[in-house]
């Protein structure tokens, strides 16, 4: 039968019965699966028990107290770096994508070296093989067409093309101020993306607007988390509602939009766990804490995906799997002080349409500035 | 990880595999696959080059060569060049002659230096050591407190001391040879490759504490910059060993590659999970079979292992080579397997899966749909899945929610899978049930021979 014709060869040096036992599992699943595929998918319901748990409706009273913010202003160790462009923040980086254009761009005329030099700039900004080739191929038919002739019109050429794949005008954070009853806005992401850190700046940003904010300490896996995120609620000068750690992440979202909503507090931010794309269980527990978020009296308005700016190709997937767990509306580009491109933003607009929203440029409370992409796409070019 | 890589490869060499003698644009052909696979894997464009160029230098010999198998030669030379990369040796921990042993660690914010400083500790205290921690982060919010947390859970003490790191470190140093520890883990804050301030912080901290060891803390998830950051590291420190995190995810890990092969360095240690007992040596053997397409079987074994129960699955594998497995049993191993994650995941690792399969995302509601049919059957039928006649099927299907095609088709594959256990157990090929060794037609002699040894005699 095909599964053991394909399982048996190359073997490592030790098995054991667990794996027959997986193999023979797996046989016959696959032996289904692979049935199920070759016809079109069926629209049977899946009959399988829906085991969702049932949230409790009243919240449990939470263990550790709310921190009530300081009644005077916001105070940040520097000052507010408002006027401070994405450009000049990354200017001090001479990135190689730049360098790998210049060298690309300073022949006489348009040359093959000059599209593989042109591939390789835009592969070391993390864009992708296949994002590539959607950026270069209109500019080799406007090559062709003799629309373009020399290095520094394709220079051109390129920031316009590149600007224009990641020209999506909604980037704006959904905040709904008809509602009667707090916005709640989920982060979320794989581990050390700096979801925590960026909802101190968020907290901040928001305060400034004039609204009151309340921090959920849906954390409640990784080692002082919670602390952490206290710290970010007495700087940025927003309430926080916190469980015991190792309770569920859900209860704590919901006590925090409980507290938001009896005190009348405009934006719940609510902290998750970190966890990688792959592994089901925390996905379905990030899908729950969604729903969960949204039954109280508050909605959820937005769904910001923390992405790491130095992730390579894998930040796609991590898009993808977490949209279809959480509905994603946006995404945090953050740590693009350093030298990563973050490219990879621009297969996860064209690709899944998900807008980068904000951009994150350093750890203190004021580094968190909107993204835009005729300035992020110049920067590169810088 | 390094899922497409292998699937890519496996493609392209499995296409060789039946050829005859290999002309030169079929190794250029080769090559361009082998590329594209490397760029979509992560691995730096520079490193990219240099090792295409080599496997190209090397096969287009080996064709001239050689008349016999130069499919299976090219598929040699990608293998001992991504073994090569990947480290050909692991790193050996040897100690300071005048204790404590010192290890910093370092790299970017989010790498997971903390986590893994306290998985170091663990294992250094596996390894019948007396570690300490120190936490010299003193920028992050909480740093020092998850560190203290962590050390509990492994009964590490932690130190630390607010104001600068630096004297924190050497500070921590001085408690360790107090307290007569003789190794010291010291965390540090994560910092920017190009910050300058950042990074003549850490050099002053190597420089007061003189470590044994320096690990470079890299996520598997990392892009291009990889590089840039491992080398600006290198500069300033002098970094001995990498320690790979997050590599329970599905990031193809082209990082670790290029890291490897631009520092010279090894990668030591490989962080496969949150908890603090996901942390092992490196192997780079394995990582490069499993690009290759061979699949990570002793990963994939080590996983089940945590999670099938050992004697339970030595139990219900001897029935199932002695033809008595029911589909009760089989239930029951695959709740056990639905534990290892993801189906996707355990195909990713197993070796020799065509793309087609691995592509075709099979949902792991086909595992609920299985359940559901066999929760419809009642004990009788579970036993005896012989006795399953056309009314019992309808009531099943009924039951289950699915299509008496669907009932049908999962009798059908478990009696065929029965069978074909039962012949690999009769067969002789482990003497019968309980001998060790002997082998026949369809099982290699690792398998029979590792089977034999778990199911012998004790």
């Amino acid at each position: 039968m095909l599964a053991l014709e394909i399982f048996a060869p190359r073997f490592a040096a030790e098995t054991a019965p667990t794996i027959l036992l997986a193999l023979a599992v797996l046989t016959v699943v696959f032996g289904i699966g692979v049935v199920v595929f070759s016809r079109r998918r069926s629209t049977s319901v899946d009959a399988a028990p829906n085991d969702v748990v049932k949230v409790a409706t009243e919240p449990h009273d939470v263990a550790a107290p709310v921190v009530e913010p300081p009644a005077t202003e916001l105070s940040s160790t520097a000052p507010v770096n408002a006027t401070a462009s994405v450009r000049d923040r990354l200017g001090k980086v001479r990135s190689s994508f730049a360098g790998a254009l210049t060298s690309a761009l300073t022949r006489s005329a348009i040359t093959q070296e000059t599209w593989d030099e042109l591939e390789e700039a835009l592969l070391r900004a993390d864009l992708g093989v296949a994002t590539t080739t959607r950026v270069l191929s209109p500019l080799r038919d406007l090559v062709k067409a003799k629309k373009v002739v020399n290095p520094s019109d394709l220079r051109l050429a390129l920031q316009t093309e590149m600007t224009a794949q990641i020209a999506n005008t909604a980037r704006e954070l959904n905040f709904d101020s008809s509602l009667n009853a707090p916005n709640v806005w989920l982060v979320v992401g794989v581990n050390g993306a700096g979801k925590t850190t960026t909802i101190g700046k968020l907290a901040a940003q928001q305060r400034k607007l004039g609204r009151t904010v309340l921090m959920a300490a849906g954390d409640t896996f990784r080692a002082a988390a919670g602390d952490q995120l206290e710290t970010w609620a007495q700087r940025s000068g927003a309430e926080i509602v916190r469980g015991s750690e190792g309770s569920d992440p859900s209860s704590v979202v919901f006590d925090g939009v409980a507290r938001a909503t009896a005190k009348k507090i405009d934006l719940v931010l609510a902290d998750t766990a970190g966890r990688l794309q792959n592994n089901t269980n925390l996905m379905e527990e990030l899908t729950k804490v969604r729903r969960v978020a949204d039954k109280g009296s508050g909605k959820v308005t937005e769904v910001l995906l923390v992405i790491d700016a130095t992730t390579g190709q894998n930040g796609l997937t991590q898009a993808k799997q977490f949209a279809q767990a959480t509905a994603v509306t946006g995404v945090v580009l953050t740590k693009l002080d350093g030298s990563a491109r973050g490219g990879i933003v621009f297969a996860i607009e064209t690709e899944l349409q998900i807008p980068v929203k904000l951009v994150g440029l350093g750890e203190t409370i004021e580094d968190l500035v909107e993204f835009d992409a005729a300035e992020f796409v110049a920067a590169l070019f810088d | 990880m390094f899922e497409t890589l292998s699937d890519r490869l496996g493609g392209v060499l499995k296409g060789l595999r039946n050829r005859g003698r290999l002309t030169e644009s079929d190794v250029v052909e080769v090559l361009a696959e082998v590329r594209t696979a490397l760029l979509e894997a992560d691995v730096n464009v520079g490193v990219v080059r240099d090792v295409i160029e080599r496997i190209r230098t090397n096969a287009v010999g080996a064709t001239a060569s050689t008349a016999l198998n130069p499919g299976q030669q090219v598929i040699k030379i990608v293998n001992d060049e991504l073994v090569a990369m990947l480290g050909g040796e692991t790193l050996k921990i040897t100690y300071a002659t005048h204790p404590p042993t010192v290890v910093l660690m370092a790299g970017l914010q989010g790498a997971g230096k903390t986590t893994n400083a306290a998985k170091l500790a663990s294992w250094f205290r596996s390894q019948g050591r007396q570690p300490m921690l120190v936490g010299a982060d003193l920028q992050r919010p909480a740093a020092v407190e998850q560190l203290r947390v962590l050390g509990a859970q492994i009964n590490v003490p932690v130190f630390s001391e607010p104001g600068d790191p630096v004297a924190t470190a050497r500070l921590g140093l001085a408690e360790a040879q107090r307290l007569g520890k003789d190794v010291l883990i010291i965390d540090t804050a994560g910092r920017l490759a190009i910050d300058a301030e950042m990074m003549q912080q850490v050099k002053d901290i190597s420089e007061a504490v003189q470590p044994k060891f320096t690990f470079l803390v890299i996520d598997a998830m990392t892009g291009q910059d990889a590089v840039t950051v491992a080398k600006s590291f290198d500069e300033t420190l002098s970094i001995d060993g990498v320690i790979l995190s997050k590599l329970d995810g599905d990031a193809r890990g082209g990082a670790a590659l290029s890291v490897k092969q631009v520092l010279g360095k090894p990668i030591a240690f490989a962080s496969t999970g949150e908890k603090l007992d996901a942390f092992e040596q490196f192997h780079p053997d394995r990582m490069a079979s499993r690009i290759l397409g061979m699949g990570d079987m002793l990963t994939l074994i080590e996983q089940a292992e945590k999670v099938f129960e050992k004697e339970k699955a030595e139990a219900t594998a001897a029935k199932m080579l002695e033809g008595e497995f029911t589909l009760e049993d089989f239930l029951e191993q695959l709740q056990q397997l639905k534990k290892m994650g993801s189906l996707q995941g355990v195909m990713g690792m197993m070796p020799g899966i065509p793309k087609e399969m691995k592509n075709a995302e099979i949902p792991d509601d086909q595992v609920k749909r299985t359940e559901a049919i066999i929760y419809s059957m009642t004990p009788q039928e579970r036993a005896r899945p012989e006795m399953i006649d056309g009314s019992r099927r309808i009531r099943i299907s009924k039951g289950s929610g699915t299509t008496v095609a669907d009932v049908n088709r999962l009798v059908k594959q478990f009696s065929e899978m029965k069978k074909m256990m039962k012949q690999m157990g009769g067969k002789g090929m482990l003497g019968g049930k309980r001998g060790k060794g002997a082998k026949s037609a369809g099982m290699p002699d690792d398998l029979a021979a590792a089977l034999g040894s778990r199911l012998g005699p004790r």
